[in-house]
């Protein structure tokens, strides 16, 4: 019963299948398309690098082709790696008032939250500006290093499949809003002192939305290793 | 549209959530794995209204603890003071300070009311079987996904508040109750987003020209 109920977990998780193992019949044209929004059935133009599709019905961008997809997110992904890093062990912020001195990195923020009895928001705010962006990020690089082969293995495809949840949690471009606008407040009764870590992150926004925009799943998708293969 | 609309569904064809390829399930079935990927299909997210309707409920009543209780409590050696969201928007409202109220009032006030309204005003035009504006509707419902991750704000202008100004025993900032109710509407509310399934959207336009052919 216990073990079922694990098993259950498992495959909700992770998405794979434990005890169901019909694989449905591919449609043979993989051009052939159905709309996420709309459920639109369609085929994908060949595109030029930079165009993009829509659906006629709903207009869902369906597809833009990306120019040097992988090597430019590759790129992207190791400089935001090194901003990250950056990003996650210098200070912040730091403050001035009176004689006292006081500096926060990101960490800090959430362990101070969780010493102040907010365990759940700080584990919020620890997933959010940290697990999730480093996840994010992480899952990219593997998956544009493993791309790289010819027939990228079924890993890749786990890590594509998890990305997108990644993407959605990670909250560097909010986090940054809202430091900016605690630092303004605070900046009317104490002299605030703007860390390395602040333009690490301010640049570390920039360089994540380049990453999302320059990587094509749709390729890395075409190529990889079938899960039906292995059965 | 004049023809009837071609979907997947329509078709018997499901396509991957994950990987986006389209596939028949085997016969008899209605649910098996991607051939590709290996997740599990189905023709529409499980439960989807259901689901939405239940983290939208649970959302609506974290709303009224998020903005009744103080979300940051300033102490100092005269006392101690406590600042709800409104608060918070009312005293950054000064003649330099106001785009800063602004961003919070938006973030924090009408990016959840909005998100919580339009999810409602989706699901029940769904259940009713709506077939009009339905590209309105699909564009609403991505609008509410872009910026629902921009609530989080008050939470992170909170925390990082709370984590800079500590100078006891001149003058200390704690987060709120407030502030877990707020985080929790912020999260619940994006859940609901996600267990949407804007497919539904079109669906009862489907059904009715099936009907009529």
């Amino acid at each position: 019963m216990r073990q079922g109920v694990w098993r259950e977990m498992a495959s909700r998780t992770f998405g794979r299948r434990v005890e169901r193992g019909v694989y449905n019949q591919p449609v043979s044209d993989g051009t052939f398309i159905a709309c996420p929004d709309c459920d639109l059935l369609q085929r994908l133009p060949d595109l030029a690098p930079g165009a993009s599709a829509r659906c006629p019905r709903c207009d869902k961008e369906l597809w833009r082709r990306r120019e040097d997809s992988l090597q430019r997110t590759l790129a992207l992904a190791l400089a935001a790696a090194a901003l990250y890093v950056v990003a996650n062990t210098v200070p912040m912020l730091g403050l001035t008032a009176v004689g006292h001195q006081a500096s926060t990195t990101v960490l800090g923020g959430a362990e101070q939250l969780w010493h102040d009895g907010r365990e759940t928001v700080a584990g919020l705010v620890l997933f959010t500006a940290v697990v999730a962006p480093a996840l994010q990020i992480g899952f990219m690089l593997l998956i544009v290093l493993g791309a790289r082969r010819e027939r990228p293995p079924r890993w890749i495809g786990t890590l594509l499949h998890h990305h997108p949840t990644a993407a959605t949690w990670s909250m560097i471009e909010v986090m940054m809003l809202g430091v900016l606008v605690a630092l303004i407040k605070i900046a009317d009764y104490a002299k605030v002192i703007p860390g390395l870590a602040l333009f690490a992150l301010g640049a570390l926004v920039f360089v994540l939305a380049a990453m999302q925009a320059s990587f094509d799943p749709r390729e890395v998708w075409d190529r990889v290793e079938w899960a039906e293969a292995r059965t | 549209m004049s023809s009837a609309a071609a979907t997947a569904l329509a078709l018997g064809l499901q396509r991957c959530e994950a990987c986006g390829l389209v596939s028949r399930p085997a016969p008899g079935t209605d649910e098996g794995s991607c051939p590709r990927c290996g997740n599990e299909l189905s023709f529409r997210k499980s439960a989807s209204i259901q689901r939405t309707w239940a983290f939208l409920v649970a959302a609506v009543i974290c709303y009224v603890p998020a903005n009744l209780l103080p979300v940051l409590t300033t102490v100092t050696a005269s006392g101690r003071d406590s600042d709800t969201i409104m608060e918070g928007v009312v005293l950054l409202w000064s003649p330099t300070g106001w785009p800063l109220s602004l961003i919070v009032l938006v973030a924090s006030i009408m990016i959840p009311s909005a998100k919580i309204v339009a999810l409602i005003y989706l699901l029940i035009t769904v259940q009713r079987g709506s077939v009009e504006s339905n590209v309105q509707r699909v564009r609403l419902y991505r609008v509410v996904e872009l910026i629902g991750r921009w609530s989080m704000v008050d939470v992170f202008v909170d925390t990082f508040t709370a984590a800079l100004v500590q100078l006891q025993p001149l003058m200390s900032v704690e987060p709120g109750p407030g502030l877990f109710f707020f985080a929790a509407v912020v999260v619940l509310t994006m859940l609901a987003v996600e267990s949407f399934d804007a497919r539904l959207i079109w669906d009862a336009a489907s059904r009715g020209e099936v009907q009529h052919a």
